[in-house]
């Protein structure tokens, strides 16, 4: 039996994502697991569920390639990748036309410009800064007790957005708390929450220029409130996979499939 | 200036200094090398410079009593000074040298102390923390008599250089340079030719010495020929594979800008460049396998220079040239004996950072296409605001024209605590990713 199954692991600060593709590059299955505090014992954890799911035994995988923060620590990898191109890759997949990719990720964002042939011409990230990515919004939520996944669509309904002056995410916090203590509406700070960080995000996308069509990745994309702004300012619509999380992981199997 | 001071500061430079160090070279253990294979082997010229610049920091406790001391901007018209025997202390390289021996960020500290903003310029803060606490792992640097400035690096030496007068009590002399916007006019040349003029007397009565015309066209003439060896060290670069990587040419850079003028500075450029033509003829690279060449912008990363130079390396990239060591070759050409006050304008306002962006885009697509280059990579450093300004449109701009793949990274030049090795990493190795094979 021929090995001809391939395995992308991006291990992130927040989450771990396995994909396995086939050498035709298509989907067989994927997991999503915590990385925790043990890096390689999650990329082991979320390898084996994806196995598991597209019921294969591991050594029918002739090629993994490991993204992410922790991509060293993922013994399992034949090569590992920054999950910049990897992002650009996955994206390349699921939309041929998307030539720039906007991931948010759980500690960091960046924007990529891919070329004609798929190829990554430029890119820009966050700095040593925690703003502008899930962090920001998953501190934001815990301090609001409102739960995370609740965020984006509390932005939406709120009519108008509180003005948040700081872009530290530990200013920002403070600036809440006095927000908050002022009797300011919950949705409309929240709105203007969303409103600073699409707006540091989008200086990024400014340094990279935006080509063609667009798509956002990572956990953040699934965010509606974030997607609703991002599209006003890009004036577009966004391409948002329904997985988004998992989008550097298939990057990561589609470059090992080649 | 006292008898005895002389006395002691002359024995010293010529008795004392020499047999030290000669005893350290004696009783140092000879550390064997293994011979790395990213890399050829050291250049030799190496130890003479280790020899010039610890000698130049030795000395300099010495001098109070014999000689005026100085301290002194990277970008000021030094040869002014020299024709009055200052010697000559430059906090921004004294800055470097502590960020290579990875202080900078105790230093700073000191400064953040006393109250300056961990926002100013790291040589600042360093600077400044010296000269309030007396700390430098450089030894000792001796009080200035005088401080001397020109603001075409940047306006923050203006009001660090006033702290600095303020805290000894002594003169500031200050060359305003003009930014140039798009072209020099003849109105900036006078204005800058008369606070020459002006600093004439000023520096006759801080060193107690007449100035003479002739001894000073004989330095600048000394300085054009220096500058001009800089430059051919730099060129030796344009072989493939280059003989030398832009790592090295950091420190190699640093008796032009510290000891710029004197005859050492002048003689240590032609030996190495004759090592330099050596391994030109010889066909040895400095980078072992030299497969891609890269361009560096701004100041280098003190405390990494050694672990970026590896990790490059390991890719077969070789840094061919850089903005930062082109700074001291980049307006020789405005050097005239025949007419140095004139020339000293020109020579000392048109240098990168008091230019304007179009020049400094011009300037790299040249440095670009005579190095040969595949990649740049961008440091924007925290500490230097009008370096860092505009990196990411010159980027966008070099790609249009060249499609010249870029990188920027977020650093700082000595404060290490403004640099993320994680964040680098991934960037660094996205760009490698970029240049393929």
């Amino acid at each position: 039996m021929p090995n001809d199954y391939f395995a992308g692991i991006d291990v992130g600060s927040l989450s771990t994502e396995a994909v396995i593709v086939d050498s035709n590059k298509h989907l067989l299955s994927y997991s999503i697991v915590n990385t925790g505090i043990n890096s390689s014992a999650a990329a082991e954890e979320a390898l084996s569920e994806a196995l598991q799911k597209a019921e294969l035994p591991r050594n029918r995988i002739a090629k993994i390639i490991a993204t992410g923060y922790g991509r060293a620590a993922v013994g399992a990898a034949h090569k590992r990748m920054t999950e910049i191109t990897c992002h650009a890759a996955g994206a390349q997949q699921l939309f041929p036309e998307v030539r720039t990719v906007i991931d948010i990720g759980g500690q960091d964002s960046k924007v990529i410009h891919i070329g004609q042939d798929g190829q990554l011409v430029d890119f820009a990230m966050n700095d040593k800064c925690a703003a502008g990515t899930g962090r920001f919004l998953e501190i934001m939520a815990k301090r609001l007790e409102v739960k995370l996944e609740k965020l984006g669509d509390l932005a939406l309904l709120a009519e108008k957005a509180v003005s948040i002056s700081n872009t530290c995410t530990v200013f920002a916090e403070s600036e809440v708390v006095s927000l908050v203590a002022q009797n300011h509406p919950i949705d409309e700070i929240i709105r203007g929450l969303h409103v600073a960080i699409v707006n540091r995000i989008w200086n990024q996308v400014q340094t990279v220029g935006v080509h063609g069509q667009v798509a956002l990745t990572g956990g953040v994309a699934l965010n509606r409130g974030v997607v609703n702004l991002l599209e006003e300012k890009l004036e577009q619509t966004l391409e948002i996979y329904s997985e988004p999380q998992i989008v550097g992981a298939l990057g990561a199997a589609i470059l090992a499939s080649k | 200036m006292s008898l005895t001071g002389q006395l002691r500061y002359h024995f010293m430079k010529d008795i004392g200094a020499p047999a030290l160090m000669g005893l350290q070279n004696i009783t140092k253990k000879k550390r064997i090398r293994k011979p790395d294979p990213l890399f050829a082997p050291p250049l030799e010229c190496t130890a003479r410079l280790k020899e010039i610049m610890t000698r130049h920091y030795y000395l300099a406790r010495f001098v109070p009593g014999a000689k005026p001391v100085a301290w002194v901007t990277s970008g000021a018209p030094v040869e002014l000074l020299r024709s009055f025997g200052f010697y000559t202390i430059y906090p921004e390289n004294h800055g470097s040298l502590v960020g290579a021996k990875k202080q900078g960020a105790n230093m700073c500290a000191i400064a953040e102390g006393a109250g300056y903003s961990p926002d100013l310029c790291s040589y600042a803060r360093i600077d400044l923390a010296h000269t309030l606490s007396g700390k430098t792992p450089a030894g000792r640097l001796p009080k200035p008599d005088i401080l001397f400035a020109a603001n075409n690096i940047c306006q923050t030496i203006v009001y660090w250089f006033k702290a600095i007068a303020h805290h000894y009590d002594i003169p500031l002399i200050l060359l305003d340079t003009p930014f140039n916007y798009s072209a020099i006019n003849d109105g900036d040349i006078k204005y800058m030719v008369a606070q020459l003029q002006e600093m004439i007397p000023v520096l006759e009565q801080a060193a107690k010495k007449k100035f003479n015309y002739a001894e000073f066209q004989e330095i600048i003439g000394r300085a054009r020929d220096t500058s001009l060896a800089w430059s051919d060290v730099l060129a030796t670069m344009k072989n493939r594979p280059a003989p030398m990587t832009i790592f090295e040419t950091f420190f190699h850079l640093a008796p032009i800008v510290s000891l710029r003028g004197l005859p050492v500075t002048y003689d240590y450029y032609q030996i190495l460049l004759e090592e330099l033509q050596q391994r030109v003829r010889q066909g040895i690279g400095a980078v072992t396998n030299e497969r891609k060449r890269l361009m560096w912008d701004n100041i280098a990363i003190w405390y990494k220079v050694r672990d970026h130079s590896v990790q490059f390396a390991e890719q077969g990239m070789n840094f061919v040239t850089a903005t930062y060591t082109n700074a001291w070759a980049e307006t020789t050409v405005y050097m005239d004996v025949n007419n140095p006050f004139e020339s000293m304008a020109k020579t000392y306002s048109l240098v990168i950072l008091n230019n304007n962006l179009d020049y400094r885009l011009r300037l790299m697509e040249r440095l670009i296409k005579e190095y040969q280059v595949d990649g740049l990579v961008i440091h924007s450093a925290r500490s230097c605001k009008p370096y860092s300004v505009g990196q990411y449109d010159i980027k966008r701009k070099l790609r249009e024209r060249l499609g010249i793949p870029a990188v920027v990274i977020d650093g700082d030049i000595t404060d290490a605590r403004a640099y993320s090795e994680e964040q680098t990493r991934t960037r660094l190795e996205a760009f490698f990713e970029t240049m393929g094979d």
